[in-house]
């Protein structure tokens, strides 16, 4: 406990840091270049979504306002739930690599805890874009009018980048606790629906029950909705505005960021 | 050795690390010098994994002190990192990386400068003899070569001490001598001094200048393999003198 502690207030220099950060970023770029039918096997829920639930949902009235159409509301959603999807189960590599060794390696050398935490959050991000990539691809085949303005595709892409950092955190900080891949696998079920059915991916709060409004608005998936919905569709505006967007996002992941860095060093006591 | 007297690279004061009522390690006082290759010798369960892991930082002391490479564990977790190099006993290198991408990865960690990165990772590649295999993915590596990746990695930032957890285990005949012989070359050669524990008593007796035994969270001898054989099985193996140890231990209780 106290040489974890400790850690955190380990200083280093700032380029030290950033090399510490980007050695563990680096090396899952590395891994997931050696084996990328990963991300083509990702690609296939978020179309399934798009095209079969978009499609039939959208024979329904009065979920979204007048004059939209459901599957313009929806692929934003959707690239918010491929977003949590892929970061959430991102916990059960750090369950491997202890079971493995590796990650033995990682806690016996000289970089901060917190920068570990930060390279493996940041490494969520390639998954992240690369579903991003397939959303809008989609998306456009399905006729949504998509926002090109360049500012705008740079928000969206640290829309992503934020929130895979936030969820694949939250995952780590969860697998520190459950410590087995068994019960990892149980709670990312459990927890990865209601996240995804409390937030504005599928439908608007302003139709949902009051007691889910609650839920909702301190879900941070509702946030990412929030902000992509903004910042992909043309000529849309942000509900919750994008300022709160980022900040609420923000505070969140730095909060995950400080809890995860007392936690992970845990693991292979 | 000169008369001045040379600061040990590790040194123990009753070191002590209990899990619930248990004392895994209880009480433990010994100290490496620099450039000695030490041995920790001990049946399964005997503290050993558990002494290591508070020499490597992994886990903190429940009281005593710990000093590695001149900074305490506890107080300085982070300079001792720095000054460590630990080849644990569950391999530790990534399969999924190639051997090269691990080597870099290491020196990132370990803050290698970036100007001697590639030169010190050339190096370690040819001295390991691990050039054929540096572009294949380490799953695919035989033991002996994760076992010679693995001292590669974890000495490119040249530490002041290299500890090993039971280094050869799974190995055949040719792959023991060729870690030994690795061992004893970054030793001679780079002065590194050694920590590593063992369960086989040859490669104790081959390759340590010092062992001690643990046995039961407590050393119960330590001193030179022929020291040790005069003094506990006169005329007899270091096998003997292990097992003089556990069965004197054994009858005297915990």
């Amino acid at each position: 406990m106290t040489a974890a502690r400790q850690d955190i207030g380990t200083t280093e220099s700032a380029r030290d840091y950033v090399t510490h950060v980007f050695a563990v970023a680096d090396a899952e770029f590395h891994k997931l270049m050696h084996d990328p039918l990963e991300l083509f096997s990702r690609a296939i829920q978020p179309v399934l979504w798009l095209v079969l639930f978009g499609e039939v949902m959208a024979q329904v009235h009065g979920i979204t306002s007048e004059g939209q159409r459901y599957v313009d509301f929806l692929a934003p959603g959707i690239l918010a739930q491929s977003v949590l999807f892929v970061s959430i189960f991102y916990g059960i590599s750090a369950i491997w690599e202890r079971d493995l060794g590796v990650l033995h390696r990682y806690m016996v050398s000289p970089a901060p805890r917190s920068a570990l935490v930060l390279g493996k959050a940041l490494s969520s991000n390639v998954r992240a874009l690369s579903q991003a990539v397939v959303v809008y691809v989609c998306a456009v085949l399905l006729g949504v009018s998509m926002d090109v303005d360049p500012v705008h595709i740079l928000a969206v892409v640290a829309l992503i980048a934020l929130g895979s950092a936030l969820f694949s955190t939250f995952s780590l900080i969860i697998a520190c606790i459950v410590k087995t891949r068994e019960r990892f696998m149980g709670i990312g079920q459990v927890l990865t629906m209601p996240i995804f059915f409390a937030s504005n991916a599928i439908y608007p709060i302003a139709i949902m029950p009051a007691w889910l409004k609650i839920i909702a608005i301190v879900n941070p998936l509702t946030y990412e909705v929030d902000g992509l919905r903004a910042m992909m569709l043309r000529g849309s505006t942000s509900g919750l505005g994008l300022a709160t967007d980022f900040a609420v996002l923000s505070a969140v992941f730095a909060g995950l960021l400080l809890i995860a860095t007392r936690f992970y060093p845990r693991m292979t006591e | 050795m000169s008369a001045v007297p040379v600061p040990p690279v590790i040194e123990t004061t009753d070191l002590v690390r209990r899990f619930g009522d248990l004392a895994a390690v209880n009480g433990v006082s010994f100290s490496v010098a620099p450039a000695e290759i030490f041995g920790l010798i001990g049946p399964n369960g005997a503290g050993k994994s558990t002494l290591i892991k508070m020499l490597t930082t992994l886990l903190p002391p429940t009281s005593g002190r710990a000093r590695v490479a001149g900074f305490d564990v506890s107080k300085a977790p982070a300079q001792v990192r720095r000054h460590i190099g630990y080849v644990p006993q569950l391999l530790s290198s990534d399969r999924e990386l190639t051997g090269y991408e691990n080597l870099v990865l290491s020196a990132r960690l370990y803050l290698v400068p970036r100007e001697q990165r590639n030169d010190r990772i050339e190096q370690a590649i040819a001295m390991m003899k691990l050039g054929d295999a540096r572009d294949r993915l380490v799953g695919s590596y035989s033991g002996g070569m994760l076992r010679r990746l693995e001292i590669a990695q974890s000495t490119l930032h040249q530490p002041a001490v290299l500890i090993l957890d039971e280094p050869t285990v799974g190995l055949d005949p040719g792959g023991r001598h060729t870690v030994w012989d690795h061992v004893r070359s970054l030793n001679r050669e780079l002065g590194m001094a050694v920590l590593l524990t063992t369960h086989y008593m040859d490669e104790a007796q081959e390759l340590c200048h010092r062992v001690a035994m643990i046995y039961a969270g407590k050393l119960s001898a330590i001193g030179t393999p022929d020291e040790l054989t005069r003094l506990y099985a006169p005329g007899g193996t270091l096998d003997d003198v292990y097992q003089n140890i556990i069965s004197r231990d054994e009858a005297a209780g915990p």
